[in-house]
């Protein structure tokens, strides 16, 4: 079928029996199942009948038991504390502290909410002075995924894009950031600067050595730092490793280290968990003047409790089954496998995309997502003004229409003038994965030739 | 940082409650104390205070999240059957999946099925139906919605005095303008037409009143409004253009004779299309109160009715931006509007439980009442609907001195020494609103009815020892 029919209209007879859903990061969905101690976990809170169960492993519900005395009346029903379950803050924080060699955390210091973008709304909240006359400014990275600017848009503050340098794998560049910085000052008041590391959709991992740049370029300007580091988890590239901005703040010297105001969010919807529907998310408040951290826990107050459901969800992932665990065996492997299938995914991605013209890819290292750029002929372009779209835009509503495949186009995430990407979502089983890969190079294949 | 959050006040979990954490942190540690616990009076959480959860939600809440146990032979076949039922509208059949932002489709469904039972037969649409995080999320995101304007344009929100005070917190946080009506204490905190009509009035002149908040039952009032009192309502509205909202979380928690749990979509419907297509509503709903006391899962909803097309497409983006509401929370809800039904093997468990829980509320409410009205110096109306009392405290010249030399509220100075010398924690009457020179505090209802006895002769006790003390 040419491209220069119109799509085909709802109904008629496709070449494909069903849809793949590529284009939101949720493992569950892409067909990963959850993790077996968790479930168990919950399934117990739940219902605390379970408990007489023999079916269930006894760490199982040791867990349960000891997160039950946790709520008002044992019950995963009441409300908690507004900022979370004091015990599972101090897991979380203990979490933190692991994952940083040390670096010390504390439970006050940390939010729960209902997902980490509540959290991130309640922070922008605290920052973003929208009676002004001069508005608060936020640097956000180009491209960044549509609910950030969204949420910017909602909070009235301005927006400062900064564009990341995809031929470098999408770096962050210093002098990037300056130019930005130093023109909208002339129109707003900059606070904060906002990265998502490993990147959504790009997928980069920043380099200790950026992150230091940037923690000194935010204390050199004032701006609050938002790390937005809830794929931490997810890092499969040979040799990648990940970097929290506490552990690097920490290690800056004390001029910068107690001065740079820091939030950093993670979550349960990622990683091993997938556990997006839970809505389990934290924030970790660094450096901030308590008079402030008065207002937060007001504000975070308003909001009543986070989700109970999330809150274990979160102390699951802070504290896993350990070796000597009844359940660590299963867990283990479940774990490993979800890691071996992201790793197969994304070499089979970076295999099928060598064979195809016209589709190129950074180095893929982190993060839930691929965002390849499409290097389209110059009649695909024109096609594309003639209907008045982007062209990454058409090129996904088509392959969607052909294939049963969706994707989202670049355009939706921003990218430089005359550039265009896809992004797609690693977290699938792998015959989905596959099953993708095929629909999107007979795809690709058939949209280069035609509009050679 | 952003001036608003300054006013942000929410005495639900103010400075009182935070008290009450130390207080219970210091028992735990051993510290001598005239009381042995602390007793939460202070929030409308029913669990928390001993009421058991429904068991079939909670099967079907764990067949859910672990369906290895569908194959598990404890489990009833109704319960397996709504779970089977709610995975397969999931992604990947897995609770753990993002559904959509507006909520999972089959609940919606549920929903509406839900509502046009309870109101007769009026249809209720699904595509009307938000699920969201509690209805607090909810009600937020409609007054988030409804605010524009600056200055003297800039949007009223018309609440009760006094109120739940989620509604003044988002008002602040909002940049909205507050616009109080007072309830009528001495007609059993009812509602007069004149005085909406007063504070409309006052209202226009420094900003746009575009929205009447009405919570039925009331809290922290427990009043619950008759037929009559709603249509006047509805066509007060209607005549001013205001947008209603209708937060009706405890429409289960009815307990004095005559009094009845309207809907105020029915009774918009029942009007005639003169009001039913123009009147603009939400109506707001929760799996928090009524008999299933689920607040932590944060479950709820909200109907919109004859909201304009493409603010309903406002409304629609504004709720995707954070991606979708608690999915356990989504299928509790979903078990809510779709409880056992007779013939089902889960039905009579199901009815002897929620008819205890109500049973005892009501039961509750009245001794509440009772009691309190044997204080001299305490006032209590009936506590007719909702979960909490809110009664009259006549409070000496000294005290209110004292505690205006302090710089707190009487009220806040009356309940702090309670929970000092008694554990009791209540919230004062300051956090909700009052008449200017009165004073209340606001108790939940929800302790055993065995410990709820000796809460309110404590109090009783402390009362008139405050109140010799000092006059």
């Amino acid at each position: 079928m040419s491209f220069l029919k119109e799509i085909r209209p709802l109904g008629e007879r496709r070449n494909y029996s069903e849809l793949l859903d590529l284009s939101s990061g949720d493992p569950h969905r892409g067909g990963i199942k959850p993790i077996t101690f968790v479930r168990q976990v919950l399934a117990a809170c739940f219902c605390p009948a379970l408990l007489e169960d023999d079916s269930l492993p006894l760490d199982v519900k040791q867990r349960a038991k000891s997160l039950l005395r946790e709520c008002d009346g044992g019950s995963v029903g009441s409300y908690t504390e507004s900022s979370g379950i004091a015990k599972i803050k101090h897991c979380v924080s203990q979490f933190i502290t692991r994952r940083d060699g040390g670096v010390p955390s504390s439970p006050d210091n940390i939010f729960i909410m209902s997902g980490s973008k509540t959290a991130l709304m309640i922070i922008l909240k605290l920052l973003i002075r929208s009676e002004d006359s001069c508005r608060t400014g936020v640097l956000i990275p180009v491209p960044t995924y549509a609910s950030i600017t969204m949420i910017l848009e909602e909070e009235g503050a301005a927006i400062i894009p900064y564009h990341l340098c995809e031929e470098q794998g999408w770096t962050l560049q210093l002098e990037e950031l300056h130019r930005v910085l130093q023109a909208a000052r002339k129109t707003c008041n900059p606070v904060a600067f906002y990265i998502c590391n490993p990147g959504n959709p790009t997928g980069h991992l920043q380099s200790r050595e950026s992150i230091e740049e940037v923690i000194r370029f935010a204390a050199e300007e004032r701006l609050f730092l938002l790390a937005d580091e809830v794929y931490q988890s997810c890092v499969y590239g040979d040799n990648a490793e990940f970097y929290s901005y506490k552990k690097v703040l920490s290690e800056m010297g004390s001029n910068i280290s107690s001065t740079v105001e820091l939030a950093s969010f993670n979550s349960a919807s990622k990683g091993f968990m997938g556990e997006c529907g839970f809505r389990g998310g934290y924030v970790e408040l660094v450096n901030l003047d308590p008079a402030v951290m008065k207002y937060a826990r007001t504000l975070f107050s308003t909001r009543s409790c986070p989700p109970v459901a999330g809150q274990i969800a979160l102390d699951l992932m802070a504290d896993p089954p350990k070796p000597g665990d009844p359940s660590f065996p299963t867990f283990s492997e479940e774990v490993q496998s979800i890691k071996n299938t992201i790793r197969k995914n994304t070499g089979r991605i970076q295999e099928v995309f060598a064979e195809l013209p016209g589709i190129s890819c950074q180095p893929l290292k982190a993060g839930f997502f691929v965002f390849p750029s499409l290097h389209f002929p110059p009649k695909a372009i024109k096609w594309a003004e003639k209907r008045q779209m982007e062209p990454d835009m058409l090129y996904c509503l088509h392959l969607l229409e052909e294939t049963g495949l969706h994707v989202k186009p670049g355009c939706e995430y921003g990218q430089r003038k005359d550039s265009h990407h896809i992004r797609l979502f690693v977290g699938t089983q792998e015959n989905i994965m596959e099953d993708a890969l095929q629909r999107l190079k007979t795809f690709h294949t058939r949209f280069m030739k035609e509009f050679s | 940082m952003n001036a608003n959050v300054k006013k942000v006040d929410y005495a639900v979990r103010g400075p009182i409650v935070q008290r009450a954490v130390q207080i219970e942190k210091e028992l735990k540690e051993g510290v001598k104390k005239p009381f042995e616990e602390v007793i939460k009076a202070n929030i409308g959480d029913a669990h928390a205070m001993g009421q058991r959860p429904i068991t079939f939600f909670r099967q079907v809440m764990a067949l859910c999240t672990y369906p290895e146990l569908l194959d598990d032979n404890k489990f009833p076949e109704d319960a397996k059957n709504r779970a089977r039922r709610i995975l397969q509208s999931c992604g990947g059949n897995s609770i753990g999946a993002y559904t959509t932002s507006q909520g999972i489709d089959c609940v919606r469904h549920d929903v509406a099925n839900y509502i046009q039972r309870r109101d007769g037969g009026i249809p209720s649409d699904p595509d009307n139906i938000y699920l969201t995080t509690g209805a607090s999320d909810g009600i937020v995101t409609i007054l988030k919605l409804l605010t524009a304007g600056e200055g003297r344009t800039r949007t009223g929100v018309m609440i009760s005095i006094p109120q739940y005070p989620l509604y003044s917190a988002s008002i602040a946080e909002l940049g909205a303008v507050q616009v109080s009506y007072y309830l009528n204490e001495e007609k059993c905190w009812s509602l007069d037409i004149s005085e909406l009509q007063r504070a409309l009035q006052a209202a226009r002149e420094h900003c746009n009143p575009r929205v009447l908040c009405i919570i039925n039952p009331g809290n922290p009032t427990g009043q619950v409004q008759s037929r009559q009192c709603i249509e006047d309502v509805i066509r007060f509205a209607a005549k001013e253009n205001l947008f209603l909202m209708a937060d009706e979380v405890y429409q289960d928690n009815v307990y004095a004779e005559g009094c009845k749990f309207h809907s105020f979509k029915k009774v918009l419907f029942e009007m005639g299309p003169e009001y039913s297509s123009k009147v603009e509503l939400a109506s707001f709903h929760s799996t928090s109160k009524c008999y299933m006391g689920e607040c932590g899962f944060r479950g709820g909803y909200m109907e919109v009715i004859n909201m304009d097309a493409d603010v309903k497409a406002q409304l629609t983006k504004l709720v995707s931006v954070r991606l979708c509401p608690p999915a356990p929370g989504q299928a509790l809800m979903d078990l809510v509007v779709n409880s056992p039904q007779p013939g089902e093997p889960s039905y009579q468990t199901f009815m002897k439980e929620r008819t205890a829980v109500l049973s005892a509320l009501a039961e509750k409410a009245k001794l509440t009442e009772e009691i309190l009205n044997t204080v001299p110096g305490i006032s209590c109306n009936p506590v007719q609907g909702a979960m909490y009392s809110f009664p009259r405290i006549t409070l000496p010249e000294r005290a209110i001195n004292e505690a205006k030399a302090k710089g707190q509220a009487p009220d806040m100075f009356y309940c702090m020494k309670l929970l000092e010398e008694t554990g009791i924690c209540l919230v004062p009457g300051s956090g909700f609103g009052q008449r200017e020179g009165t004073y209340h505090f606001r108790m939940t209802i929800l302790p055993p009815t065995d410990k709820l006895k000796i809460m309110l002769n404590k109090l009783k006790e402390f009362h008139q020892k405050f109140t010799q003390q000092y006059s």
